[in-house]
């Protein structure tokens, strides 16, 4: 078990070691989805949710489930079930009993199933052996850092439509300009909390 | 098309990383080592290929309703496969990718080419599809590689390459120059590969 507190840990998440800004995940939606702020805010705090749940039930799976039973190589398998599970039931509850969220975040709520961030969050609790106060705070710390940069991003390229942009690298290539800009500014938070 | 133009066009034409912009997030985690990155290729190479082949095999039995659950399962096994070999022979190289080699089922490209096209292609050609994907994705890694390794660490596939004088570039190490390497790469690609005015 690491000797680290949770709650450090969760602004470590946020900040020192950015999910998207240093461990590279959530690409793929980060690029696609980051058009517009509010499209990114909703995206954002799904992630956010669905993050903190799944990491809580991947390490409950994994060590009342995989452990005893000796079956660890099938993690992946098992957590790749449990968050299309969560969010195929979020998705169903949310249609049913809170409609107005539904329609503003149910759009994302398949692209989530496919963020590798919501995955990698859970390889990374295990492969770290966090404890389960320790998940959590984890979970919600990467959900919460994903949202600041793509918010962050989506800030950037709502100014950036009417600039004058090299030919070769309108689309992909600036974005990941600018994304390298912010990974470079958040490294300057890396000393503040260690984490690993 | 023939077997060599489909390979070519998976490997070089559509390539997944700068034309689709896909599959980024490892192609930027593991490329600070040559031999990480080459390792990982192997993986995602090995897993794709035979994910393509099982697909397609499978393409007329699998109804449309559950064909991207059983595509995730699919990839699922190879990955485990993958997964539980660098345990065993690469232990060291299996501790540094970390969880980026579970995360292969995740990356996006392999959804896109069983989707796009195991999914309504013969065995035999899904095969050479998902090879040349895997190649030009394990290219792409190479190359950014190449850099990052040679400026941060002063040498190639561990070889000491740079004599004393060399300083290390830390920045190559950490995090955003894989960010701004990518973008260099698409960019020189756009402009001279696909020439784009």
């Amino acid at each position: 078990m690491m000797d680290i507190s949770s709650f450090l840990l969760f602004w470590a998440a946020i900040f020192t070691s950015n999910i998207l800004l240093t461990n590279f995940l959530g690409m793929c939606s980060y690029l696609s989805v980051s058009r517009e702020v509010e499209s990114s805010l909703g995206l954002g705090v799904a992630v956010t949710f669905v993050l903190t749940f799944t990491t809580a039930l991947n390490w409950l799976a994994y060590y009342y489930v995989l452990v005893p039973l000796n079956i660890v190589y099938l993690q992946y398998i098992v957590f790749i079930i449990v968050i299309a599970a969560f969010v195929q039931l979020l998705e169903l509850l949310l249609e049913r009993y809170v409609p107005a969220l539904y329609y503003t975040l149910g759009i994302f709520l398949p692209l989530i199933t496919v963020n590798c961030a919501i995955f990698g969050v859970s390889l990374f609790m295990v492969i770290r052996n966090y404890n389960f106060l320790q998940s959590i705070a984890f979970g919600a710390g990467s959900g919460l850092g994903w949202l600041l940069a793509i918010l962050m991003l989506a800030g950037i390229r709502s100014r950036l439509k009417e600039k004058l942009i090299p030919a070769g690298l309108q689309g992909a290539g600036i974005i990941l300009i600018i994304t390298g800009i912010l990974a470079l500014a958040f490294i300057g938070f890396s000393g503040v909390a260690p984490i690993q | 098309m023939t077997r060599k133009e489909i390979f070519l066009t998976a490997a070089f034409r559509e390539n997944s990383i700068w034309k689709q912009i896909l599959g980024i997030c490892s192609a930027l985690a593991v490329t600070n080592l040559m031999l990480n990155s080459l390792i990982m290729g192997l993986g995602v190479i090995f897993s794709l290929g035979l994910s393509s082949l099982t697909i397609s095999l499978l393409r007329d039995h699998t109804p449309r309703s559950v064909r991207m659950i059983a595509q995730t399962l699919v990839i699922a096994a190879y990955v485990i496969i993958v997964d539980i070999l660098l345990k065993a022979y690469l232990p060291q190289i299996s501790r540094q990718l970390g969880p980026y080699v579970g995360l292969i089922i995740t990356n996006c490209i392999l959804m896109g080419r069983l989707e796009a096209f195991a999914s309504k292609n013969p065995p035999l050609d899904s095969l050479i599809d998902g090879i040349g994907a895997g190649v030009g994705y394990t290219l792409v890694l190479l190359v950014i590689a190449f850099v990052r390794e040679l400026f941060g660490f002063g040498s190639l596939l561990g070889l000491r390459i740079l004599g004393d004088w060399w300083t290390n570039w830390s920045i190559m190490v950490m995090a955003p120059s894989a960010f701004f390497l990518l973008a260099l790469l698409i960019w020189i690609v756009n402009k001279h590969y696909y020439r784009v005015k």
